[in-house]
């Protein structure tokens, strides 16, 4: 009987997966390198309008970020429904954005406190209202350069 | 007692599953986005000592009501032809040739109603406080894309290649220190034919 057992040839030998956790490191290498760390979650929608004449904002560390936009289903019953800001981890009134980029400026180096941008992350849902509230804030601490910040498509497709 | 030839060996079976650990981690708590959009300058919030006057056939007016229609120099028009007409008002040129603001780059039709050179043109952005967001980016859109398709066409013509693709490199901090010196006077050379002049006044709320 073993004579037998040992003649057949059908059993498949294992694959070897000595060589696995060398693929997932290289897996885990690739996405250390080209992520970043999430720095807020978001408490608003954040669903960015389209455009294709844009520019990449190189240096994160130079960049503070104001988020708009209605605020999640589970805040909708707190907060209501009209588009909200948000600053860092909470929700916000527009007369707090000058205080608030006046606060992440301190934090930044001297060197990097004249050449800063704000990044606008606006639902495409939100009305210029608030956006001009905003604006309107950011030129009074001097916060002259913004940013709107966009995903990369068509622009037309933002009117549907 | 039989000696061990060298150490045993450490089992590696489990290497694979704490890899796979850290990988989730990292797939969770990051994201892969680069953050891109259009730049834009707002203006100082103190006024200019001295007034300026600008003449009414040098300013190109967009107004955007809260339904997204637009009125551009008093005209109804619709967004897809909003991007041709800025083009056609930043290049008209329509200052007389031999007078110092003649522009010599200039292909459009020098109408002498509309802008005397791209220098002295301004495109005045209005918006209502209901206008949708998505309808202001995509009107900014158009018109930083009339701007970047001139100057592409002057890039062209001096360099040999497009502006945007020049800015970028010439933005991007990988590209080493003495193509970006050269880069940064061809930059500021197109820059300067068609200088970016969008105003944006407060909004209206009626």
């Amino acid at each position: 009987m073993a004579k037998f057992a040992k003649k057949k040839e059908g059993d498949l030998p294992a694959v070897s997966t000595a060589s696995l956790p060398d693929i997932v490191f290289m897996l885990l290498f690739f996405f250390m390198t080209v992520t970043t760390m999430k720095d807020s979650s978001l408490l608003v929608e954040n669903q960015l309008p389209n455009a294709n004449q844009i520019k990449k904002l190189e240096k994160k560390d130079r960049v503070i970020y104001i988020y708009v936009g209605k605020p999640t289903r589970e805040y909708v019953s707190v907060f209501g429904e009209e588009p909200k800001i948000q600053l860092n981890d909470k929700f916000a009134n527009v007369d707090e954005v000058g205080s608030y980029i006046l606060a992440e400026r301190a934090k930044k180096p001297q060197e990097l406190q004249n050449v800063l941008t704000t990044a606008l992350k606006v639902d495409r849902g939100a009305n210029m209202g608030l956006i001009m509230d905003i604006k309107q804030e950011l030129r009074k601490v001097n916060a002259l350069k913004v940013n709107y910040t966009t995903y990369e498509g068509d622009a037309f497709n933002n009117l549907q | 007692m039989p000696r061990r030839k060298g150490a045993p060996e450490v089992n590696a079976g489990s290497m694979a599953d704490i890899a796979f650990l850290l990988l989730i981690f990292f797939l969770v708590t990051t994201t892969i986005e680069t953050d891109a959009g259009l730049d834009r300058m707002l203006p100082p919030i103190e006024p200019p000592d001295t007034d300026v006057v600008i003449k009414q056939k040098n300013i190109f007016t967009v107004n955007i009501n809260k339904n997204g229609q637009l009125l551009v120099e008093e005209q109804l028009m619709s967004l897809e032809d909003l991007k041709e007409a800025a083009m056609d008002f930043l290049d008209n040129g329509g200052a007389p040739s031999g007078s110092p603001e003649y522009c010599n780059y200039c292909k459009g039709s020098r109408d002498a109603s509309s802008s005397d050179n791209p220098q002295k043109a301004i495109i005045s952005l209005k918006n209502d406080r209901e206008t949708k967001y998505s309808t202001y980016i995509t009107v900014q859109n158009e018109l930083v894309g009339a701007y970047n398709e001139l100057r592409n066409r002057e890039a062209q013509r001096l360099y040999r290649r497009d502006f945007t693709e020049m800015e970028a490199e010439y933005l991007n901090p990988e590209t080493p220190s003495s193509v970006r010196d050269e880069l940064k006077d061809k930059v500021k050379a197109v820059q300067e034919l068609f200088p970016q002049k969008l105003s944006e006044a407060e909004t209206s709320s009626n």
